[in-house]
């Protein structure tokens, strides 16, 4: 069966491996791309929109786990549907733990051959129910459900710092030679701008340097809620949230113009009463 | 299940002095009285089963008061409350005890006997209670030091447990997975592809587990600087393999330096911080030198990487670094240092200050 596969490797000897193994096993499979970092994965991935996704967890840019995140949450609505996914590995328990749990396949480096052949025959059985069913919404809604499940899972493992026992409560925000202090409570959201994180109160905004994730440990998380992969929103700001046609959720604020998209990742967290 | 077998215990340790006790105090009193053995058997077992009654219920209940008002008490924890109430506490179950044992020996024997003994002959009373007082002071002794000796073994048995447990941290911290199974595929690819580079891959990793071994298993010992360099250089040439044009690496040391001898792979862990959390997370890789000179007396060796940097956002998440990772790393240089030199060695940690960003890691040893 004719299918097509990208392969997000850092290491080149092994991506090239992966590849030539790949191809003996399912002559048929093309692969698109090969590609050595999470950014290049999630840009290539959503231009070529391959059938099948081979991440390697541990990526320079990007962890493989935030490649498929990403890809979840760009996907285009009226696209071919989701690639299966599977996650490689050389080591690591956690990521194990998570991929049982959400039941999706994995391969462990050294590949080992036989254990690639299962991989793929159940690569093919699924492609082969897919190709019967035609529609490619849910092969999308199955994708959102199991990278929740991750997601859940991840955010449970311990962190290499633990959460701070007193939340942040004043941010410092420095431009050219001023800090300005900026209150937690003014804060209405944070948004992951490279390698910064903008923030925005009612009148004004700031760049701080530090990784969302970073922050993400040291706020209060029943206050601020994570609506986009690189959103974080005050839940008390948001003054309503509007379902488009599409299906797609935007949030308005309070106090501020600006719209907030939320991701499909997280859009189960306004349901509704 | 276990809690009724914990119970069985505790009445077969209150036996184990119960029945000599008994014993002792029906031998010491038929001598003393020189009337029927009997009668004394059944005197000294009420006597002794009173008394010690008295004497473990205020052991248990004075030590669950104790840990109630302060829980951290550890001679409280395992039910001693100290000699400071137990002594009162002995002389008030012994003169208690002996009476009560005494009136149900006389309701067993069916004799007025204890009233008899309390009030008519002074000296043997003061006899007798010595012997109670003496056979009392035993009982809680060998509660006294039962207890402490329980305390010592699970102390012993934690320090063990806790030394193994260290030593595998650090094993495991200098033989990490990750890289080992990523250097095994790499491995695997080599055999098919290029035999002799594949060889040559594995001679490094032989030399550089040999070496992780040997240093984890003495831990004390040393070799030769050059000898570091050459180690240090195997686990770069593996992550070479790995990371292919995203890293290159400089190593160097005046020649006169070479035989100067440091602790082994005492460099291992910040080598393996620069790779792992500096050059690998980033996109473009980068250069790493591992150099060394002399300062006077002190021998200094840096370990420079234009990585992601202190504080960089690294890999985070799914798939990264198991937590603190880094600060393990560092933390064992700083522990290794302190034990071997004291004061007189340091590890400096710093952001690189040149454009290229990065880390500097600079450890300074006395040359001996």
């Amino acid at each position: 069966m004719k299918a097509t596969v990208l392969i997000a490797e850092d290491e080149a000897l092994l991506a090239a491996d992966l590849q030539a193994q790949l191809t003996r096993i399912w002559p048929d499979l093309h692969c698109v791309a090969s590609v050595a970092d999470g950014k290049t994965a999630v840009v290539q991935g959503l231009a070529l929109q391959p059938d099948v996704l081979f991440l390697d967890i541990r990526m320079p840019g990007m962890t493989g786990l935030e490649v498929a995140q990403a890809l979840a949450e760009d996907w285009p609505d009226l696209a071919k549907p989701f690639p299966l996914l599977v996650f490689v590995t050389a080591y690591d328990q956690y990521a194990l733990h998570a991929f049982e749990h959400a039941a999706v396949d994995y391969v462990l480096k050294p590949v080992q051959p036989v254990r690639l052949e299962k991989t793929c025959a159940r690569l093919q059985a699924a492609l082969q129910q897919r190709a019967q069913s035609q529609a490619p919404g849910p092969s999308l809604d199955a994708a959102v459900h199991t990278l929740r499940e991750l997601l859940h899972v991840d955010a449970a493992r311990p962190q290499g710092k633990p959460p701070a026992a007193s939340p942040l409560r004043i941010i410092q925000a420095s431009v050219g030679n001023t800090i300005t202090m900026v209150p937690i409570a003014d804060v209405l959201y944070f948004e992951a701008a490279d390698k910064y994180v903008r923030l925005v109160t009612a009148k004004h905004e700031h760049l701080i340097r530090m990784s969302l994730r970073e922050l993400q440990l040291q706020i209060d998380p029943e206050c601020f809620w994570q609506v986009h992969r690189s959103t974080l929103v005050r839940c008390d700001a948001i003054a309503s949230a509007l379902r488009e046609e599409t299906g797609k959720l935007t949030l308005t604020l309070r106090d501020h113009p600006d719209k907030l998209s939320v991701s499909r990742l997280y859009a189960d967290r306004f349901k509704g009463l | 299940m276990r809690h009724a077998h914990n119970i069985l215990n505790q009445l077969r340790r209150e036996l184990r002095i119960f029945i000599p006790v008994s014993a002792v105090s029906t031998v010491f009193f038929y001598v003393m009285y020189r009337d029927s053995f009997a009668s004394n058997l059944i005197y000294s077992l009420c006597s002794t089963l009173f008394i010690q009654s008295f004497i473990e219920a205020g052991r248990y209940g004075l030590s669950a008061l104790i840990r109630k008002r302060s829980p951290d008490n550890q001679e409280a924890q395992r039910n001693w409350p100290g000699w400071g109430l137990m002594a009162p506490w002995v002389v008030v179950s012994g003169v208690v005890g002996y009476a009560a044992g005494h009136l149900l020996g006389d309701w067993l024997t069916d004799v007025q006997h204890a009233s008899i003994t309390i009030t008519g002959n002074p000296r043997a009373m003061l006899l007798s209670m010595t012997g109670v007082f003496v056979l009392s002071l035993g009982i809680t002794y060998f509660f006294y030091a039962r207890g402490r000796m329980a305390a010592m073994e699970t102390r012993t048995e934690t320090a063990l447990r806790s030394a193994a447990e260290s030593q595998l941290k650090l094993l495991e911290s200098q033989l990490e997975p990750h890289m080992l199974f990523n250097t095994l595929a790499n491995l695997r690819v080599l055999i098919a592809q290029d035999p002799p580079r594949a060889q040559a891959m594995l001679d490094r990793l032989i030399a550089f587990l040999r070496a992780t071994l040997d240093a984890s298993r003495s831990g004390l010992g040393s070799h030769s600087l050059s000898e570091e360099f050459a180690r240090i250089d195997d686990y770069l040439e593996l992550m070479q393999t790995r990371m292919g044009n995203r890293l290159s690496r400089r190593l160097d040391f005046p020649d006169d330096l070479g035989r100067l001898s440091v602790p082994p792979l005492l460099l291992q862990p910040l080598v393996e911080n620069a790779i792992k959390h500096g050059l690998e997370p980033t996109i473009a890789g980068g250069w790493i030198r591992v150099s060394a000179q002399r300062e006077g007396n002190t021998l200094v060796i840096s370990v420079r990487d234009t990585g992601a940097g202190i504080g960089g956002e690294g890999a985070a998440g799914l798939g990264a670094s198991p937590p603190g990772g880094s600060r393990f790393g560092v933390q064992q240089v700083r522990e290794r240092l302190a034990a071997l030199y004291g004061k007189s060695a340091s590890l400096e940690l710093v952001a690189a200050s040149d454009d290229e960003g990065g880390t500097l890691a600079i450890v300074r040893l006395p040359v001996s």
